[in-house]
């Protein structure tokens, strides 16, 4: 029975460290390779002696998928493919080429510089791991091998975000990643076609929740932003993840230009202005609005946005900041997380006099946007990762009720096996295909049709011909199938009268056959022969013989059942 | 390859075409009409090849056919059709078939039988469905003959099994537009098996091609428009096809059910796995909101459209789109906009200052949550947050429709209108705010809207800006702290953007005197009175200050309790703004001046009634006066011209009538005055050069003429004949003046070919309005017309001068309504004395900011010129775009003009200035044979022109040599 195996490795019932495990129609590929935010030990990396203890990776896998480019689905990529070991191809698409590596280089800099952190992998692993990627398009089917191909679909999320399709023959598996389904300020919303996979994968950060519209938050944002730079106070932004720093900018880019603000705009220096010069190289990959005026502006050409110095902290005068991510620990998280009073280095305690503010720009779709996206896809069943499993659990009782198709959330490391049964694209001869359309009526879709045939199973191909091809491509000689069959009637007639009988009822019973009544007394329907001889010792029973071939099995156990019943009484 | 291919195909047509041209022309002279079937069928008995055959077809489908001798060529084409084994010249014959049987003027039953027959003994898919098509031209040419439309439909059901889908979807096509009506129904009797269209075209909606899925979708729409009344089954069918797999096949679903909906609003259908019933225009409502999130974006659209016509759905329907429950971690959220409704309600503003505002608060039943509502939940809520901002745009437009129909709905979609404000694309802004402008007298806005809704004051686009003022010029607002804070954003508007000043202050006008009793209390702060002390009196000629008493006096029109609270100084300014703003400032009831003011107003009203009459009696007047002596006649008519030209300054409502009146008679003046110079008794050859002021008054006729037919809207057809008829005799007195200059008659022969076909064309395109030009110019004209056409020039001079002395004065009927088509350039302000510099060879661009009023199809017609003072002149298309609509009849062009020129000493003005261009063949329909840009026959008498309708502006520039 085929199957499709799924395995998480990491994001199983949990947020971060992505990595999943599917086989498929005998092929095995990787889904994204993350790293785990909240361990500093072993458990930040996949488990990839589950894999393979022993043998080499590249055996085993076919190919590995990364979706995009945060490091809770490409952490672990050069630790996998430099350090464990892995030498087949990599895919994910150009733009998650391009910033993958700042990312990593970022990463690997604050474990081994920060938190010096010994056996980690060095900037080279980065740039070989990034020499083994195959960089895909949009749409753009990709032969991994001849059985093997992968698609990439548009998922919002971040700039290159993307879902992938596998696909192996007519069995294939869609994994969402990271996908975001309604648009914003520099990105689309994601989109996929009615593919039917057997499977989808889909992340459910949000299962439970349905957001608000995303007007209302970002109305609220820069009615707060606008009011206290108005005042001519300093607003400071924290923002997490790269790409929804862009996705502030623009927003801010656009209101401070629409409205005619003066106030200068400060972002951290370091990855977002390394980033934001790929994002103004891949403007495919965003929205309708920034694609339509790129050729005028440069959307991510920010006028009002500048990077920040710390030169300029004491400037008098309003002015708008965005740092990264306030980590634990960090003045920042201690002020977000509500304290008024800080202490400072050698005993200071400082008041916290600065309003504090909680707005979430979240790009990931909400529970209702992940059924959408099933809705859109139509697969055969439901697989959920990269969320919590009380969540988890909701969302999958949702869409086995709405979508009545199977649902499965497996936690790390647990196997899911999923039957499938593909369908086996058999060719038929044209000769045969004409010959049973002059044949009968034009096919229906509603009703199956009976066709005779010999299907020839070689190599792994199947072909469906006309039994005289067959016999002649085999080299095979004809045998003729004759099923006989004798029927005992009571009749104390002649031989002849009761032939002529059995003739007259078939007549009247089979209109569109062609019954004849043969000069020796027999009588055909069709092919079929029906002789009417006296029983040797009661001459008050007649014996029908009634001799059929293969071919016309059907009409031959229907005629001897007829005459079975015996003939009418009424007639003659 | 292909490209190439089309390229050097067009090229050889372009040669071909120049030939033909050259051939017709010489021909008219001895051949009235040319045997087209003739030298066709010789054609194709020369093709040797496919190849060559094609080609002569195609050279052949660039000329029309006259009705007379269509039958001729399609015999012809038949008889080669029979013959020909090539698909594609078969194709190509069928396609001109069709063509054929649309000329007008001839009857295409004839050729019915034997497009039918070749189609029966057709193998080739292409060549059928074309000859279908053929078919449905024959049948749309001939609606009142059932038999044949019966016929039509049985040969298009028989080949409806055909296995190409080209083939399917033209039978489809076919039904569609033919497949009879319920009415024939009766004819039962007769024997002719009615079929019932309807149930073979809903068959096809399971067909395998999604193509013919299509099509039989739009066949069933197309019987709907030909008013036929489809089943009410087909709307299970029609849901069916909702979840298709191909866009176009939902797409035109969608609009089939909403039909169906429309049709049948009040029958109940079941709702599937429950026991309840619906009506059916609620459940398609739901259907149809479900489409707004549809993977394609075009099904999206569509749908959002057609969400907006469907006025008869329930209210509980309606109000669900703008809902979707919120939830977060599985407690029931309230969405912004409840919270910012309650914290209205209690009386709290909203600060933003509370921790945990929207904290969730009740728990929910996991059960009771359903994601995925069958209803039309959220509708709205999605389309407005579309990704396509075509999706959000449509969205908005539904919304407008369904809020002008229900108040309460109105009220509900407020809050997403006024988030629309923010949207990201300026058009959509646009939009939302003229969609609330339209729905403002539905509404009250809270403070905490009016708060947002202000906040676009400050946005850098005018459009956004002026569209803002006018919706707060129809607002209402609710609390006196309202209204303080529009006139605050107003003010800070002012002072951000000094253009918007009279946009302001309009607005302020509206809103003084829609909320009189709101600015009572107000009044002291507005004027920072103090009880006990004298305070510092204003500037007068600050705008903010004006805006403020613009806002004032027009709340104290109504409340006459307010001039109470007015100090002396606020009285003088009132007087002063009385009289330099009159269109703002009411006449006010103060204490001290009652009856100068009140005499005003009542008068306005009846006044208009005896200027109309004016109007009338003197054209009647002048039209009665014909047979005056000519002295007097000429001085009637100035001073006919001269007081219309002042009623029109006077009135505006009938400036436009004033105006086409007096340019009219004007011509006929100036024709007058032409044919009463001395020059027609002299003897020729005496007055070479005198006869200056006849041609000159001949050529301002023309454009008096020109002026008159393009420049108003509104005018009839009626009144496009006597125009017409005015610019033939303006050419007629050109004949003559040049006949009397020019010695020789060679050039006279081409004069009078050309005058003698202009009358020809005037007689075939007023052929209906012959009757009521009796008696006139072209009335005797056309009686001489054999006469005319074969003597001498000479004589037909001599004819024309006779006859158009004889003419007589044409009455002008007065078109119902009449407008002038005028522009107003607002920028450049041409008062800048600082010269725009720019380095010479480079451009530089000039913004040209212009009012338009009763222009029709802007887009095409209007230009811009631009005159250097060394006399170049340069035109400019505006791009379409450049032109907004601000209302009816009223458009406004902002766009960019690039100046360019040499080096120049000093600086220089150059005059910039906005033309209407005409085409005299647009108002002529065209002929069904001519597509697509083909040449048209009437390209010589196609005049093209422009007419200035606007002042010019100067602008000083300064083009630098360019440094080294």
């Amino acid at each position: 029975m085929p199957e499709i195996r799924v395995t998480p490795l990491g994001a199983g019932q949990d947020v971060g460290r992505s990595c999943i495990l599917v086989s498929i129609a005998g092929k095995n590929v990787m889904l994204d390779c993350g790293m785990h935010m909240g361990f500093n030990d072993d458990r930040r990396f996949p488990d990839f002696s589950y894999i393979t203890r022993n043998g080499r990776l590249t055996d085993f896998l076919d190919c590995v998928i990364i979706s995009h480019f945060h490091l809770d689905h490409c952490g672990a990529l050069p630790y996998f493919s430099e350090m464990v070991g892995y030498d087949g191809p990599i895919y994910m698409t150009h733009p998650t080429q391009a910033i993958c590596p700042i990312l990593l280089e970022d990463y690997r800099k604050i474990a081994v510089d920060k938190k010096g952190e010994a056996n980690f992998f060095t900037s080279q692993m980065i740039k070989d791991c990034m020499k083994k990627v195959v960089a895909v398009h949009l749409h753009q089917t990709v032969q991994v091998d001849d059985e093997l191909e992968i698609k990439a679909y548009y998922a919002g999320h971040v700039l290159g975000a993307a879902m992938f399709q596998i696909k192996v023959g007519s069995e294939s598996v869609v994994y969402t990643g990271d996908y975001n389904m309604t648009p914003d300020r520099h990105l689309g919303a994601a989109w996929i076609d009615k593919c039917r996979p057997n499977l989808l994968i889909t992340e459910s950060t949000y299962a439970t929740t349905i957001r608000d519209s995303k007007r209302c938050r970002e109305r609220d944002f820069l009615k707060k932003v606008h009011e206290a730079v108005e005042r001519g106070g300093k607003v400071l932004i924290p923002v997490f993840a790269l790409g929804r720093a862009q996705e502030l900018c623009i927003l801010l880019e656009t209101f401070w230009e629409r409205m005619n603000l003066k106030a200068p705009i400060y972002f951290s220096t370091g990855l977002t202005e390394k980033a934001n010069h790929y994002y103004k190289l891949f403007i495919t990959w965003t929205n309708q609005k920034i694609r339509k005026t790129f050729v005028q502006r440069n959307m991510f050409e920010f006028k009002h946005i500048k990077a920040f110095d710390r030169a300029f902290a004491d400037n008098p005068g309003p002015m708008v900041i965005m740092p990264g991510y306030c980590v634990q620990g960090t003045v920042g998280h201690k002020i977000l997380s509500g304290q008024r009073k800080l202490e400072m280095e050698g005993r200071q305690v400082l008041e916290v006099k600065m309003q504090v503010e909680y707005m979430s720009f979240s790009a990931h779709a909400d529970a209702k946007g992940i059924m959408q996206l099933v809705g859109q896809a139509e697969p055969e069943s439901v697989l959920l990762v990269h969320g919590e499993a009380k969540k988890m659990e909701f969302l999958k009782q949702k869409i086995e009720q709405e979508f009545r198709v199977n649902c499965y959330m497996p936690a790390n490391g647990e196997t899911v096996t999923l039957p499938t049964s593909p369908s086996i694209p058999v060719g038929i001869s044209l000769g045969l295909l004409k010959r049973e359309m002059a044949q009968g009526l034009l096919p229906d879709a509603k009703k199956p049709r009976l066709l005779h045939g010999t299907l020839i199973m070689k190599d792994s191909n199947f072909r469906l011909v006309s039994s005289e091809q067959a016999l002649k491509e085999l080299g095979l000689a004809e045998h003729q199938l004759r099923f006989t069959c004798r029927v005992h009637l009571h009749d104390p007639r002649k031989e002849q009268e009761t032939a002529m009988r059995v003739y007259s009822h078939l007549k009247s019973v089979l209109k569109d056959h062609c019954v004849q009544h043969l000069p020796d007394g027999s009588v055909t329907v069709e092919s079929i022969l029906i002789q009417a001889a006296a029983h040797s010792e009661d001459p008050g029973t007649k014996v029908l013989l009634v001799s059929w071939t293969y071919q016309d099995e059907e009409l031959g156990s229907y005629l001897t059942s007829l005459l079975k019943k015996g003939l009418p009484q009424a007639s003659s | 390859m292909a490209a190439h291919l089309k390229k050097r195909v067009y090229e050889e047509f372009t040669k071909v075409v120049q030939q033909q041209q050259e051939e017709i022309a010489t021909k008219k002279l001895r051949l009235t009409k040319p045997s087209k079937s003739a030298a066709l069928h010789i054609d194709l008995c020369k093709a040797t090849s496919p190849a060559d055959a094609l080609q002569y077809l195609l050279q052949f489908a660039r000329k029309p056919v006259e009705a007379e001798s269509v039958e001729g060529v399609v015999r012809i084409l038949l008889e080669h059709y029979y013959k020909e084994n090539d698909p594609s010249v078969r194709l190509k014959i069928a396609s001109l078939l069709g063509l054929l049987s649309k000329t007008a003027g001839f009857s295409p039953d004839c050729i019915m039988d034997d497009a039918i027959n070749i189609l029966q003994n057709e193998k080739s898919h292409q060549v059928l469905a074309q000859l279908l098509d053929t078919l449905l031209a024959i049948g749309t040419k001939l609606p009142e003959n059932q038999a044949i439309q019966i016929r039509l439909v049985d040969v298009a059901c028989k080949h409806l099994t055909d296995t190409s889908h080209g083939v399917r979807n033209k039978c489809l096509q076919l039904l569609g537009n033919l497949g009879s009506l319920e009415k024939s129904v009766t004819k039962d009797g007769e024997g002719l098996a009615v079929r019932d269209v309807q149930k073979i075209i809903g068959d096809y909606f399971s067909d395998q091609d999604p193509r013919v899925r299509t099509a039989a979708i739009k066949a069933m729409l197309q019987l709907h428009e030909r008013g036929l009344k489809l089943h009410q089954a087909i709307y299970n069918q029609a849901c069916k096809l909702l979840s298709d797999d191909y866009e176009q096949v939902r797409s035109a679903a969608v609009q089939l059910i909403w039909v169906v909906s429309q049709l049948y609003p009040e029958s109940i259908v079941p709702i599937p796995s429950s026991n309840e019933e619906i009506r059916l225009v609620d459940d398609a409502f739901g259907k149809i909101c479900h489409m707004v999130s549809d993977g394609s974006w075009v099904v999206r659209v569509q749908a959002a459209k057609l969400l907006g016509s469907m006025e008869q759905v329930s209210s509980h329907f309606l109000e669900q789109t703008l809902d979707k429950k919120l939830m977060s971690d599985l407690r029931r959220k309230r969405t912004a906009h409840e919270r910012a409704k309650e914290l209205y309600s209690s009386g709290e503003f909203s600060s933003g200052r509370k921790w945990g505002d929207d904290a969730p608060k009740e728990e929910i039943d996991t059960g009771a949550v359903n994601l995925i509502e069958s209803g039309a939940c959220g509708a709205f809520v999605h389309g407005l947050e579309d990704e396509m901002y075509e999706v959000r745009i449509a969205a908005v437009e539904a919304l407008c429709m369904l809020a002008q129909s229900s108040p309460s709905f109105a009220e509900k979609c407020l809050d997403f209108l006024v988030d629309m404000f923010n949207d990201e694309i300026e058009e959509v802004r646009l939009q939302s705010i003229h969609t609330m402008r339209k729905i403002s007298n539905n509404i009250t806005l809270r403070e905490d809207q009016l708060d947002t809704v202000l906040a676009v004051l400050e946005d850098s686009s005018r459009d956004i800006r002026e569209a803002l003022h006018e919706l707060l010029c129809c607002t209402n607002v609710s609390t006196k702290e309202g209204i303080h804070l529009a006139l605050v954003e107003l003010l800070k508007n002012l002072t951000k953007y000094p253009t918007d000043r009279d946009s302001i202050w309009k607005c302020l006008k509206f809103l003084g005197s829609r909320h009189p009793t709101l600015v009572l209390p107000l009044v002291p702060e507005l004027l920072s009175t103090h009880p006990f002390f004298d305070t510092a009196e204003p500037d007068m000629d600050d705008p903010a200050y004006i805006a403020v008493l613009v806002l004032i006096f027009n709340a104290a029109k109504t409340c006459p309790t307010m001039p109470a609270l007015f100090s002396d100084h606020t009285f003088r300014h009132y007087a002063y703004l009385r009289d330099s703003l009159s269109h703002l400032v009411p006449a006010l009831r103060l204490p001290g001046r009652k009856l100068v003011s009140s005499a005003v107003s009542p008068s306005i009203a009846p006044h208009e009634d005896p200027s109309h009459q004016f109007l009338q009696q003197s054209l009647e007047r002048v039209y009665s006066l014909q047979h005056l002596d000519p002295q007097g006649t000429q001085e009637l008519l100035e001073f006919t011209i001269r007081d219309l030209q002042r009623l029109g300054e006077l009135q505006s409502e009938l400036a436009g009538v004033a105006d086409f009146s007096a340019t009219y008679l004007r011509c006929q003046l100036l024709l007058i005055k032409a044919l009463q110079e001395k020059l027609w008794n002299v003897a020729a050859p005496l007055y070479l050069k005198q006869s200056d002021l006849a041609s000159a008054a001949a050529k301002q006729i023309m454009e008096e003429t020109y002026k008159m037919e393009f420049m108003y809207s509104g005018v009839e057809n009626k009144q496009v004949v006597i125009i017409h008829h005015m610019r033939l005799q303006a050419k007629a007195l050109q004949l003559i003046v040049t006949a009397r200059t020019t010695r020789g008659v060679d050039p006279l022969f081409g004069m009078c070919e050309k005058f003698l076909q202009e009358v020809d064309f005037f007689q075939r395109c007023f052929i209906a309005d012959l009757p009521h030009l009796q008696d006139s110019f072209v009335d005797k004209l056309l009686d001489l017309m054999p006469r005319l056409m074969t003597s001498k020039p000479v004589e037909v001079v001599k004819i024309l001068q006779t006859m158009l002395r004889q003419s007589t004065f044409l009455h002008l009927p007065l078109p119902e309504q009449i407008h002038k088509a005028s522009a107003t350039i607002i920028e450049p302000a041409g008062e800048s004395d600082n010269p725009l510099r720019f380095t010479s060879g480079l451009v530089v661009a000039l913004d040209v900011d212009a009012t338009l009023e009763h222009v029709q199809d802007p887009q095409s017609t209007v230009k811009v010129q631009v005159l250097y003072p060394d006399g170049q002149a340069q035109m400019i298309h505006p791009k379409p775009a450049d032109f907004r609509n601000p209302g009816p009849g009223r458009h406004r062009l902002i766009t960019q003009v690039y100046l360019s020129h040499t080096a120049w000493t000093e600086p220089c003005q150059v005059e910039v200035r906005l033309l209407l261009a005409y085409n005299s063949n647009s108002r002529i329909p065209k002929s069904p044979w001519i597509e697509g840009g083909e040449v048209s026959p009437q390209v010589e008498t196609s005049i093209e022109g422009t007419i200035p309708f606007s002042k010019s502006v100067k602008v000083y520039i300064m083009p630098k040599p360019a440094r080294r």
